[in-house]
């Protein structure tokens, strides 16, 4: 009656796919001549057919949708593009901001060379701006690439670009009068931020 | 069809969420079918099917391209599901063994207490059928059948899956086995 509990082993490695060669053989020669192990290996193999019978029962047919919409938003690196196309107020600032950025940066590189916003009352002299003793400069005062020498008068603010405040004997000092605020933009990123600053005062001032 | 996943598991990985479409509607019946089979009910095996596959997308990045994704897949499903039946299961009898006899013990006895189907049973009713049997074995036993049928996964891909070792994985395929045998065995 009862055989040797490896027959059925064998069974299940044979359904599994785990049997070898031998076990096959010495299996097939046991079921030719057991009829329990015949009927015991025929249930197996018909509850493996039903087993491997698919559940009846279906997807609905909105699955795919139901998981996309549970998803995570994009992650920004990948979407910003997307996501600049959704915020058209910010993608108008942005666009402007770096075109203002630009044009600073290239008038910056553009001139070395000195530059002075009024003729009016001033000498110049190789890369320095003279205010004379005596002499008055009405309004504000930009000079660029160059130093600045007070002995008159500046009626208003003297801003100083890529330049110094010094005195008739070179040192740095400031002699004469400057009834306003003296403004000294050396650093390209201050420029650029005195540049920025113009900018919207020219925009917002109107 | 995997060098088609591949790639499409790379898009994903690259931010393209729409690659990930493509990804669900390959393998949602499968998943689908390992969440009911675990489970025994059509919506709670939705529910996990959906949720498995929102965790497939957002630990893609841990998904590891020289294995395979259908397997990768599985282990969240039936994760899930094994979760899911254990936060709600009172029957937990069921799974109760008699020390020293490890295996069939107490459900093995409750087994056959249904009434045996027609012989003419159609095969919606044949298939329900099977599905609780599938549903009355212990949910240990449960999974390994269930990955076994629904997708032919391999006795060693079943134990990456639920990751436990393969001689636990042939005593419990063995085991479930014998038990369906018996309970399926007057169909
Ligand atoms: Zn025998």
């Amino acid at each position: 009656m009862s055989c040797p509990k490896r027959y059925i082993e064998m069974m299940h490695k044979y359904l599994d796919h785990e049997i070898t060669k031998e076990e096959e053989t010495e299996l097939k020669d046991h079921l030719m001549k057991c009829e329990v192990c015949q009927l015991h290996f025929h249930e197996l193999k018909r509850t493996e057919t039903l087993l491997e019978s698919p559940p009846h029962v279906q997807v609905s047919p909105n699955f795919t949708e139901q998981v996309m919409n549970k998803l995570p938003k994009e992650k920004k690196s990948i979407s910003y593009k997307k996501w600049l196309k959704g915020h058209p107020i910010f993608t108008a600032a942005a666009i402007f901001f770096i075109l203002m950025l630009t044009s600073a940066f290239s008038l910056w590189s553009q001139d070395g060379q000195l530059t002075v916003s009024k003729q009016q009352g001033i000498v110049i002299e190789d890369d320095t701006v003279i205010i004379p003793e005596g002499k008055v400069v009405t309004g504000d005062l930009v000079v660029k690439n160059g130093d600045v020498i007070v002995e008159g008068k500046i009626e208003g603010d003297l801003v100083l670009i890529n330049g110094n405040l010094i005195s008739s004997n070179g040192l740095l000092a400031s002699a004469g009068e400057v009834t306003g605020q003296i403004e000294q933009v050396n650093q390209i990123f201050e420029w650029v931020w005195y540049h920025t600053k113009e900018t919207f005062r020219s925009i917002f001032s109107f | 069809m995997e060098t088609i996943i591949k790639q499409k598991i790379r898009q994903v990985k690259q931010g393209d969420q729409s690659a990930f479409e493509d990804i669900v509607n390959f393998y949602q019946k499968k998943v689908f079918q390992v969440c009911y089979r675990m489970l025994g009910n059509i919506h709670e095996a939705e529910d996990m099917a959906q949720e498995a596959f929102v965790r497939a997308y957002t630990n893609i990045h841990s998904f590891d391209e020289k294995r395979k994704f259908s397997t990768w897949l599985y282990r969240i499903a039936t994760n899930l599901s094994i979760d899911r039946i254990r936060k709600k299961k009172p029957d937990y009898f069921l799974d109760a063994e008699v020390k020293g006899t490890e295996g069939l013990t107490m459900y093995s006895q409750l087994s056959d207490q249904n009434p045996l189907p027609d012989e003419e049973m159609e095969s919606l009713e044949l298939q329900s059928y099977i599905q609780k049997k599938i549903l009355s074995l212990p949910e240990k036993y449960r999974s390994i059948i269930t990955l076994r049928y629904v997708d032919d996964l391999s006795l060693q891909e079943i134990s990456e899956v639920l990751d436990i070792p393969m001689g636990t994985v042939k005593t419990r395929i063995h085991r479930g086995r014998e038990a369906l045998r018996k309970k399926l065995r007057d169909l």
